[in-house]
């Protein structure tokens, strides 16, 4: 016999999430935001990754968020998603 | 009443053209489309009422609407006014029979449609409801019901000489057919489809004899009373025969009364009232409905208890909140978890109904932006919310707060916390090894929750010391790994015995992080005998443990004792310095639970504590109950 059950997820539709950002493939000159996550060790990598992007002619911008245990706040997002082209967020340990 | 009423009519016709004739069986001779069964319809007084009390329009259009009224307004207002007259006259002419309902003032509304109201507005008219009849006999009954058995044949024959009489069974077609053979009917009755009828009238018993009128209940016998049931049938204009029927003979349980079919009828009122709104997942016939559930993705790994529409109405049924509301927002996705959402997955989790509140108020304290919940879901840290209930309401849910509180054996303490992480799982969208980054995880992640022991604790409740008032039950969410045994069978007062928990609490995480962590004792009753007797309070304990998980900087320092991890040297000034474990005595939680023997006491973790971290969350029960 056919048994019927409740969804019990959010019934989110999955077609309707944010579509991603064209890639910057082989462009010069991008500005480009390093978003530490506060973990330790956390900026050494990303102090050798904006010497590479440097090297590479990109602007970096250095960003962090307050705690590595909370998503950033939507503050931080939009003012990455305005002056930037585009992130790069950093795990550690 | 009647009299008034035909004396209305009559002066009411005056006004109308000569009225249109009848066939025999109400057919409207006069205008051939006019075709009007007058016999089948009847005044809904309710909605003609409201019609004319607040002068609007009532509703909207629907099958209600006659077929009189539809037809004949296209030939004009008055072909219509003179269709209706003849209706109600001949509603009016029929008797008691096929009265209209004792409050219908018929001729009253004819002669507002034929003169004042009804021009050029359709819906301004009286309604007309088609009914079988005016009046009329319905006989639930079942198939395997012996007094069914016993009254049917002279329902039958009550219904062959003419009388206005359905018998309806609440049984299947088949079992139907075969009582119909076994009791000798000439016909098999109709069937009781989706039990509508038996969910309208909802007798205790069969044999239940309604008598209608116009649709509305006028009269009623459950069970086989031959003196009762002789009367209804005079009322309603007929005989029932009463050749070998018993004076007095009772009924058996109405199939509503039996607990699936009121579930299944619960459910269905439920969805119909948009008490439950959940979309239907439909597993087939050749599916085995636990593989199915894993398969699509809704399970923690173990079996759940399949979330029919009828368990979690029942599961409903134990909160007053409406199934509707927004408990929380579930990271990582953010899913609302309504009431209904978290039933649902207390049902899957294997929750008895009693300890929804709980859930409802753990889901609700885990999605306080103080919990971080969402950094608790992606962090590679083993930790997962634990939950405590402190109070009377623990108990009365049947959770376990003695011997084995913190393990398996105990449904209430197993499934609670299973039930808040299928609601993160499920609604919020954190799934082990995907949005879950856990490195390792720890058995507790299933679902963790335990009650608290107070009848011989030496404190208040955990909740009770962080907010909830003191006669009701909370909960304290608190972002938990595994916890460990703390023994010492030699502690006989607590200076000592604060020294041992001291040590155990030192080691959270790694002996030479400070500050990072909270830590929660739960003191067995031994353990807390020593603290009771003693007369230390839950501020001297923790004021006592604070002070004695402090430890020189030079042995916490990175490199010390050769262990890598600790405090950087840079933030070192003086090696003599003392550096508390904790960043305050608040940040040690007590509780008290487990069996009668065993001087231990349990040591959780936290993960990362605090404004940095998730900070443990105390809410009370009972907004949920």
């Amino acid at each position: 016999m056919e048994v019927v059950v409740l969804d019990p997820t959010a019934e989110r539709d999955e077609a309707t999430g944010r579509p991603l950002a064209a890639p910057l493939t082989g462009r010069d000159g991008a500005r480009i935001a390093l978003l530490d996550i506060r973990k330790p060790r956390g900026d050494v990598f990303l102090d050798e990754l904006e010497r590479l992007l440097r090297e590479r002619g990109h602007e970096v911008e250095r960003t962090a968020k307050p705690t590595f245990t909370k998503p950033a706040p939507a503050d931080l997002r939009r003012e990455i998603a305005e002056r930037c082209d585009a992130v790069i967020e950093a795990l550690a340990d | 009443m009647r009299q008034r009423g035909v004396d209305r009519k009559k002066a009411a016709v005056g006004e109308l053209e000569a009225p249109p004739t009848l066939a025999a069986d109400g057919t409207c001779l006069q205008r051939d489309d006019c075709a009007v069964q007058a016999a089948g319809l009847e005044i809904d007084t309710r909605l003609v009422e409201r019609h004319f009390d607040d002068g609007d329009p009532a509703g909207s259009e629907d099958e209600d609407l006659g077929t009189a009224v539809r037809l004949a307004e296209r030939r004009g207002p008055q072909a219509a006014g003179q269709c209706i007259g003849v209706l109600l006259q001949d509603v009016a002419d029929r008797g008691a029979g096929v009265a209209p309902a004792a409050d219908v003032q018929p001729l009253e509304y004819g002669v507002d449609l034929s003169s004042k109201r009804m021009i050029g507005h359709r819906d301004a008219i009286v309604r007309w409801r088609r009914v079988r009849r005016a009046v009329e006999v319905i006989a639930l009954v079942k198939h395997d019901c012996e007094t069914c058995a016993t009254l049917a044949p002279a329902l039958e024959a009550a219904a062959a000489a003419g009388a206005p009489v359905r018998m309806v069974s609440q049984s299947s077609e088949a079992d139907t057919r075969a009582f119909a053979q076994r009791v000798g009917l000439s016909a098999t009755p109709e069937v009781d489809d989706d039990l509508v009828l038996s969910e309208r009238f909802d007798p205790d018993a069969v044999p239940a004899v309604l008598l209608l009128d116009g649709g509305v209940e006028r009269d009623r016998v459950e069970g086989l009373h031959r003196a009762r049931l002789e009367a209804l049938f005079e009322t309603a204009g007929a005989t029932l025969p009463r050749d070998g029927l018993p004076d007095l003979k009772p009924g058996c349980a109405s199939i509503t009364r039996e607990p699936e079919v009121a579930a299944r009828i619960a459910a269905r009122r439920a969805r119909a009232d948009g008490r439950i709104r959940a979309r239907e997942l439909r597993i087939g016939e050749l599916e085995d409905v636990f593989e199915a559930l894993h398969e699509r993705g809704l399970t923690d790994g173990l079996p759940v208890v399949p979330p029919t529409p009828e368990r979690v109405v029942a599961m409903l049924e134990h909160t007053a909140r409406d199934p509707q509301e927004v408990v929380g927002v579930v990271p990582p996705y953010g899913g609302e978890a309504t009431v209904e959402k978290v039933a649902i997955n207390a049902v899957m989790a294997g929750c008895a109904g009693p300890e929804l509140p709980i859930v409802l108020a753990a889901v609700h304290a885990s999605c306080r932006e103080q919990f971080a919940l969402h950094g608790l879901i992606a962090t590679t840290h083993p930790a997962g919310p634990l939950v405590v209930v402190s109070g009377p309401h623990a108990l009365e849910a049947g959770m376990n707060a003695g011997g084995n509180a913190l393990g398996q054996g105990n449904r209430a303490n197993s499934t609670i916390g299973r039930a808040l992480q299928l609601t993160v799982r499920n609604v919020g969208g954190g799934r082990p090894g995907v949005e879950d980054r856990a490195a390792h995880g720890q058995p507790g992640k299933v679902g963790a929750a335990f009650a608290e022991r107070l009848e011989d604790s030496p404190f208040a409740g955990l909740a009770q010391d962080r907010g909830v008032p003191a006669e009701e039950t909370g909960v304290t969410v608190l972002a938990a790994e595994a916890p460990r045994i703390l023994v010492d069978q030699l502690a006989r007062d607590p200076d000592g015995l604060c020294a041992s928990l001291a040590l155990a609490l030192e080691s959270i995480a790694h002996p030479k992080q400070r500050l990072a962590w909270d830590g929660l004792v739960v003191l067995g009753p031994e353990h807390g005998r020593i603290f009771r007797e003693a007369g230390w309070d839950r501020a001297r304990v923790r004021d006592e443990l604070f002070a004695l998980t402090t430890s020189p900087a030079g042995e916490l320092v990175r490199g010390a004792g050769g262990s890598p991890e600790g405090v950087e040297a840079r933030f070192v000034t003086d090696p003599e310095m003392p550096v508390a474990k904790f960043a305050a005595p608040e940040r040690i939680l007590l509780a008290h639970a487990g069996g009668d023997a065993g001087l231990f006491s349990m040591v959780y973790g936290s993960w990362a504590a605090g404004e940095i971290g998730s900070a443990p969350v105390s809410e009370s029960v009972e907004p949920w109950r």
